[in-house]
């Protein structure tokens, strides 16, 4: 507890530091990578948590990024409300969505929340009239919560800082209720949960939703960094990438999706400015990720830390490396 | 008149095309019991290398059977080299063939430019054909012959040959097939084999109709996955009801409600997914 809670306090003043080591293209970055790091720990409840593997996650990410910026420039809504409506638009999309993927487990599943991603991906790219498609719409003016303007990379990097934070205490929070542990239990013991009297297609559903509505909030993040949202954003590609960062951090924990998203987008950024596409490196790094390392960094690392655990002595505390996790605290 | 006929043959044509994409896809799916997501790739890679072939001044029909048999190759290659390294691990295996097809689709990227490469038909079956007074495509005809000749020779392998018997026994039942003897992991070669170079095949027969461009592959896989969750897993019959079914859905509703094809495509797997969760043809499986 103590330990974790120390790493924890380390981590919140190293992110809160950010700002002052860097340069604005650095703060950038990791604004970006705040806002990824979100989609994926909201995308790891269903794959983690609840053992459903996704591949259409970008839908409410992407709706949410289309859905406010369609009612704060076309509708003419102001920011909070618009904001309001394009999470719960993504959100119900998310409901419905669950309902059909629900229907099937395992492959099937996946399948499904493909070719559902790929209805939206379609009105995104076709509907011209509603999403200008190819195009992609611009999001002209970032908000300003509470009259703070976040147009700074510094003031946008805490900004996006604080929702993560709440959000991702809020997942954690979840996690460890008694809905996550059933939600686990779903995931391994299906059949047991039922004779316990447990409505096992009632709690994926419900974490479903919620995954959707966390997706929605990081759309939200995206779209004000970027001010601008493409068809792009509810690609195959995208669902890809963020599945990617699940995966390769480690699903089923709360700080792997968190590690990916970090090694995920570095790559990506230093990769984009030596090779005009990334989407063979991401492929190559999907292959690699899978083969190599099946349950993903944080829980390799983890392992490695416990078998040296006995061996090491008990003052080399301060060296653990800051993937500790804090959802093991409980 | 004209337009209904000429939407209905094309429509046609088109299912023709889908049931050479995903009856492969079917089986594999059925037998190893995983999406092969590369399979878009494949079909685009298919018309990519018979537009390269052509461009040799391989005839229409060499080509086509050349970059079958080059996909299947590659086919082979993936289930060997990747796919088998995860047995047991189907979900693994499902985003190694997602990996790969990222990997496939930004290579032909590099290879063929981003600019659309046109798969020309065969010389005698350019100019339209005149029946009762309608002109018709006559491309459209022979893609449709030739995907009734496919279906033909797979109905005949899957069900007259011991090879289709032992397949047809894998998708059935793995561990009984494994029991009395049949070598499972051999059939998963061969069917990834046999999906993989059906659609390559496929990619050059459609080449002609839809050209080789970059994104051919994401525009595909998904209507091999609507054929197929209509048409159960792993079903013949299914993937060519199915493949039809959606020629006629995409066709239809492209010309008629243009933003909307690729929802209205999408609709009639939502109400199949409602009512009849196993697909339309679910075969023995449970």
């Amino acid at each position: 507890m103590t330990r974790s809670f120390i790493a924890l306090l380390l981590i919140a003043v190293l992110l809160a530091l950010v700002p002052f080591m860097m340069d604005d293209f650095f703060i950038n970055l990791c604004s970006q990578i705040l806002c990824y790091a979100l989609f994926a720990v909201s995308l790891n409840l269903i794959v983690g948590y609840g053992g459903m593997t996704s591949l259409g996650h970008a839908a409410y990410f992407g709706i949410a990024a289309y859905a406010v910026t369609w009612l704060h420039t076309v509708a003419g809504w102001d920011h909070l409300t618009s904001a309001i409506g394009a999470v719960g638009v993504a959100t119900g999309t998310a409901a419905v969505f669950g309902v059909l993927a629900l229907r099937a487990s395992g492959l099937s599943f996946l399948m499904i929340t493909l070719a559902l991603g790929q209805i939206v991906w379609g009105v995104a790219y076709r509907w011209v009239a509603l999403t200008q498609g190819d195009n992609g719409m611009r999001f002209p003016q970032r908000p300003a919560p509470f009259g703070i303007d976040i147009n700074g990379a510094m003031s946008f990097y805490y900004f996006s800082l604080i929702v993560f934070a709440v959000s991702v205490y809020v997942i954690w929070r979840v996690v460890n209720s008694p809905f996550g542990a059933s939600l686990r239990g779903a995931r391994d013991q299906p059949r047991r949960m039922r004779m316990l009297g447990h409505d096992v297609w009632m709690i994926r559903w419900a974490a479903f939703v919620m995954s959707g509505f966390w997706a929605a909030v990081a759309g939200l993040l995206f779209v004000y960094y970027q001010k601008f949202v493409s068809p792009y954003a509810v690609s195959l590609q995208q669902s890809a990438e963020v599945l990617l960062m699940t995966i390769l951090g480690g699903a089923s924990t709360l700080t792997g999706p968190m590690v990916g998203a970090i090694i995920v987008t570095l790559v990506k950024n230093v990769a984009s400015t030596y090779v005009e596409r990334w989407n063979a490196l991401l492929g190559l790094i999907f292959v690699l990720a899978v083969v190599f390392m099946p349950t993903g960094l944080v829980p390799g690392f983890r392992r490695l830390i416990s078998r040296k655990k006995p061996a090491a002595a008990p003052a080399d505390e301060t060296a653990t490396p800051p993937a500790a996790a804090p959802e093991r605290a409980s | 008149m004209q337009f209904w006929l000429i939407q209905t043959l094309n429509s046609i044509a088109f299912g023709g095309l889908l049931f050479l994409l995903s009856s492969g896809f079917s089986l594999i799916f059925g037998l190893m019991r995983m999406p092969n997501l590369a399979h878009g790739a494949f079909f685009m890679l298919g018309a990519y290398f018979g537009a390269t072939f052509m461009n040799w001044g391989a005839n229409f029909w060499i080509a086509a059977l050349l970059s079958g048999l080059a996909v299947g190759v590659l086919g082979v290659i993936l289930e060997r080299g990747l796919l088998r390294k995860l047995a047991g691990n189907a979900q693994g295996q499902v985003l190694v063939t997602l990996g790969v097809s990222f990997i496939i689709a930004d290579v032909c990227l590099m290879v063929w430019t981003g600019d659309p490469v046109p798969v020309p038909a065969p010389q005698w079956a350019r100019p339209p054909m005149f029946l009762m007074g309608y002109a018709f495509p006559t491309y459209r005809l022979v893609v449709l012959v030739i995907a009734v000749i496919a279906a033909v020779l797979l109905y005949l392998l899957m069900e007259r040959t011991r090879l289709g018997a032992m397949i047809r026994a894998g998708v059935d039942d793995m561990e009984m097939a494994r029991g009395v003897g049949i070598r499972v992991s051999l059939l998963f070669m061969m069917v990834f084999m046999l999906g993989a170079a059906l659609a390559g095949l496929g990619g050059t027969i459609g080449g002609p109709i839809m050209q080789a461009y970059p994104g051919l592959d994401a525009d595909m896989l998904p209507l091999a996955l609507v054929v197929v969750i209509l048409g159960g897993v792993g079903s013949l019959m299914g993937a060519f009801v199915g493949s039809f079914a959606v020629g006629f859905i995409y066709n239809f509703g492209t010309a008629l409600f243009p933003d909307f094809a690729y929802v209205i495509l999408f609709l009639p797997m939502v109400a199949v997914l409602v009512l009849m969760p196993e697909g339309l043809f679910a075969g023995s499986r449970q």
